[in-house]
């Protein structure tokens, strides 16, 4: 056992310690819970789900949970549960998405500003600000009305308003270390301040951005169901879960069904995305565990 | 004199990084104006005007001469307070948002007086009796708040609270019954009303307002509740408060008079950003219980694709934001006597 | 020893979590005298102190005996000890810069002392108030009174904390480092002050420090204490006869005008003195 702990790379090492450490938490662990079975369900969609997402049956509309139907038919007579299966994909899709938009653009524009320093730097945190001057939502409204609306642009456009709050962490990380030993060291070989920012500041700022976009998941997730209710973001008859609720609210008085589990759905991923930064945040700050 | 002089270079400064800020955001909505797919020009003459009529309307809104110009002009109207005219209603849209303001006002109001008079208790409950089950029972209970579809838990309460237990009013801001019945002066329904001494109306008011500035305050209290919290924490480990243990105080008295006062002017801040952030929720919420407000006003133009409309409540959305920041700046140095 | 203002007998403090014992079978009496208890840092010895005012919440505290004048201090109950706490037994903290509140003025954390313990209203706290401000020798009480702490200097800050822990004239007076964060050009006039006071009033005085002496100048007698136990106690006169290694390890430790200049002695600390407490 100690054997095969010890040949492991670090990182992984470190990653299982983590994983460990958010287990022996009831919250911790439901949020890593809910997130396997978010991203199970994507995988087997087409095994779990019992019917098609897609297949409309006007002689079955609006049936209550039960009947073969595990969480009822809508108002053109799909199965619930197997649209809200293949949701699974569309809102890992979002998550992913985001996370390779927002990661890198947030990443550059920290980390350029953070080492160069000076004017480069006003400017670049100037232009973050003036982002992080409006709610992320109603930046992502005027994007989307831009771009028009689909669930490609919604997510182009919480990428575009998402990324302010990861350029200010790789920025205040970049600080820490620009004047440290080994980037001297790097600067006197005559390496090139490309090579030094990608080679040398980047990955030490990669586990923090990484905490930090967990924890902005969340929103992000909020913010894409918010861009679907309002019919900004997928359109039907994606089974997008946001989307799902718009289009059931006017039945929701007779056939509660339609509303409750997509939002049940988005309140559960969220929440664990919310519990799991939580937890993180927990593993990762040691200041914040010592503190009594 | 040198103290005066670096006040001065101060409040200088803060000008500038409002003047630029602003200037951002206005290039930041006149991009997003022109990235729209709605045709402006269409969007005035209609679709059956004549090529001759277009091409007029064309030059006249300055489309043909090269972009930094356009935003000149754009910046020179806004400034002047030209935000250009409704689509719909075919008034200026800054007379139809001031219209629809005060709707969002009054329920902004409302949620962040309950989600601070839920957020911070809780918060200093959690930090006071941090790892222990209390401080559990809230982060939960926050997160919770903090991760609910908004427009979903609204149409879930609307079921419950209205639907099936009557106990509050539905859509609106008031009983169908009632509209039109007091003479608008200030927008808030409940100070016109009151002055109006219509007080069915009032109480139907409140009976609509109640539901959905309970959401937006429980959503927005998990915010207030964590920084609450971890203000509070700081404030529990210095050692002013154990002089105060010394003095003879109880634990409750050291926590409200000693510890709670050092966080205030903390609080005010995160509150007036808490009051901000309100209006991402408001325009999911307004949407869910048909609340007139600026929500409504922001989603409804989007949809039909009016530029004007979107572009002045994006820039109302970062002035306001902007004002909130200010204004929890000034209350610091007002209300922290290490500032002076 | 005339009355014993308190009376210690095997003290045993151990931190929640920890493995051991912080404190460790400590016992001393007090009468209306100044005690010095004397230690490096971790030696326990503001753990005592803290110990005594019951507040160390996250700690087990034992002893056979922890008598305050008329009190036992291990079954009074948290609402009789908030009588006790600031109006008989009170203590100077180390640092005026984080012991006052930041956001309230000086003279109103003195006043509270006062109302807290007596039945006053604000004209008469705020007079004893300018009067406890003046007998710790503050030129101008009425100024001083309406500043802030981060207006005034370490050195009054700390007359402030003496003003505001005398007022309700305690019988017992706890220094805890009173003076180590004070410039050394102030801290033989505060400690003058502290010192006249506990002697015109017949105050008990337990001054903290790790300075021998500092200590064997301004108390009549000292506790050495290491690992959480005591190893010796002397009077301060007879300082120069202690017999303990550790204790004569501390005084060699300290630089003497007009003493040899080799280098000082390096402290010696052997494991077997965290048992016994005679070599």
């Amino acid at each position: 056992m100690t054997v095969q702990t010890r040949s492991l790379p670090a990182p992984l090492y470190a990653a299982r310690n983590i994983v460990t450490f958010l287990l022996r938490q009831p919250t911790s662990a439901f949020g890593l819970i809910v997130l396997a079975i978010l991203i199970g369900a994507a995988a087997l969609a087409p095994w779990i789900a019992t019917h098609d997402p897609y297949v409309q049956n006007l002689g079955n509309v609006l049936q209550p949970p039960g009947n073969g139907h595990l969480f009822g038919t809508d108002e053109l007579g799909r199965d619930i549960f197997s649209r809200l299966i293949w949701g699974a994909r569309i809102t890992l899709t979002i998550i992913f998405l985001v996370t390779i938009v927002v990661g890198p653009l947030g990443m550059i524009v920290g980390t350029v500003a953070g080492y160069f320093g000076g004017k480069v730097d006003l400017v670049m945190m100037r232009i973050t600000d003036i982002f992080l001057s409006f709610p992320s939502l109603i930046l992502s409204l005027a994007f989307v009305a831009a771009l028009g609306p689909s669930l490609n642009n919604a997510i182009i456009a919480i990428g575009l308003t998402a990324w302010p709050p990861i350029a200010r962490l790789a920025r205040a990380e970049t600080m820490t270390f620009r004047n440290a030993d080994y980037i001297a060291a790097a600067r006197l070989q005559g390496a090139s301040s490309l090579r030094i920012i990608v080679k040398s500041i980047m990955p030490m700022c990669l586990p923090s951005v990484v905490i930090r976009l967990t924890l902005n998941m969340a929103t992000v997730i909020l913010t894409a169901a918010g861009l679907g209710f309002l019919g900004l973001g997928a359109q039907p008859p994606l089974p997008e879960w946001g989307a799902m609720i718009a289009t059931g609210r006017r039945y929701m008085i007779d056939s509660w069904w339609l509303v409750t589990f997509p939002g049940l759905s988005i309140l559960c991923v969220s929440l664990a995305f919310n519990l799991l930064g939580d937890g993180l945040r927990d593993a990762l700050d040691p200041k914040q565990m010592n503190r009594r | 004199m040198s103290v005066r002089r670096t006040r001065l270079r101060g409040i200088l400064g803060q000008i500038t990084t409002i003047a630029v800020t602003l200037l951002g955001l206005l290039m930041l909505t006149f991009v997003i104006g022109r990235m729209m797919p709605a045709d402006p020009v269409r969007a005035i003459v209609g679709e059956d005007a004549t090529r001759e009529t277009y091409e007029q309307v064309y030059l006249q809104l300055g489309l043909d001469r090269p972009l930094w110009e356009q935003f000149l002009r754009y910046l020179g109207d806004v400034l002047t307070g030209d935000f250009g005219n409704s689509i719909r209603t075919g008034k200026p849209v800054i007379e139809d948002i001031l219209h629809v303001m005060p709707a969002t006002v009054e329920l902004a109001t409302f949620a962040i007086l309950i989600g601070a008079g839920l957020g911070i208790p809780l918060g200093v409950i959690a930090a006071v009796n941090k790892d222990r089950w209390p401080d559990h029972v809230v982060r939960v209970f926050s997160l919770f708040g903090h991760s609910m579809p908004i427009f979903w838990t609204g149409m879930i309460a609307l079921i419950v609270f209205y639907a099936a237990l009557g106990w509050v009013g539905g859509s609106g801001r008031m009983s169908q019954f009632y509209i039109g019945m007091v003479p608008t002066r200030s927008g808030f329904l409940l100070i016109d009303s009151a002055l109006a001494g219509q007080w069915d109306v009032f109480r139907s008011a409140v009976n609509h307002l109640i539901l959905p500035a309970s959401l937006l305050g429980y959503s927005s209290s998990a915010y207030i509740t964590r920084m609450t919290r971890s203000f509070m924490l700081d404030q529990l480990g210095q050692e002013y408060m154990t002089t105060a243990r010394v003095k003879g105080l109880s634990k409750g008295q050291t926590i409200w008079r000693h510890a709670f006062g050092n966080i205030r002017v903390q609080l005010v801040t995160i509150v007036a950003l808490a009051y901000g952030s309100l209006l991402e929720g408001a325009v999911l919420i307004e949407t869910v219980f048909a609340w007139p407000g600026f929500g409504q006003y922001l989603t409804n133009n989007l949809i039909i694709g009016d530029m004007n409309a979107v572009m002045t409540c994006v820039l109302i959305v970062g002035v306001i934001f902007i004002g909130l920041n200010l204004l929890s700046d000034i209350l610091y140095r007002l209300f922290d006597p290490r500032t002076k | 020893m005339q009355d014993a203002i308190l009376d210690v007998k095997n003290l045993s403090i151990r931190y929640n979590g920890a493995s051991e014992d912080a404190v460790r079978g400590v016992s001393f009496t007090l009468g209306r005298e100044r005690l010095g208890i004397v230690g490096e840092s971790g030696s326990g010895k503001s753990t005592v102190g803290r110990a005594l005012l019951r507040l160390l919440p996250g700690a087990r505290v034992t002893a056979d005996r922890l008598r305050f004048e008329d009190v036992d201090l291990l079954d009074l109950s948290e609402r009789e000890m908030l009588k006790v706490r600031g109006r008989r037994m009170s203590m100077i903290l180390q640092d005026p810069k984080f012991s006052l509140n930041p956001i309230q003025r000086v003279g109103a954390q003195v006043a509270e002392t006062y109302l807290r313990h007596f039945p006053a209203n604000k004209a008469e706290a705020r007079a004893k108030t300018l009067e406890m401000l003046a007998a710790v020798r503050i030129r101008d009480p009425e100024r001083v009174h309406d500043l802030y702490p981060h207006e005034i200097s370490g050195g009054m800050g700390q007359r402030v904390m003496i003003a505001m822990m005398l007022l309700a004239d305690p019988d017992l007076v706890i220094a805890d480092e009173p003076t180590s964060a004070l410039d050394v050009t102030v801290r033989l006039q505060v400690l003058n002050i502290l010192d006249g006071l506990v002697r015109d009033r017949g105050i008990g005085l337990i001054m903290i420090s790790h300075d021998l002496n500092l200590v064997r100048n301004f108390c009549d007698r000292v506790l050495i204490m290491y690992a959480g136990r005591v190893v010796e106690t002397l009077d301060a006169r007879d300082m120069d006869a202690a017999e303990h290694p550790y204790t004569r390890g501390l005084l060699a430790a300290q630089p003497r005008i007009g003493g040899t200049r080799g280098p000082l002695a390096v402290l010696d600390r052997r494991p077997e003195w965290k048992e016994g407490s005679t070599p």
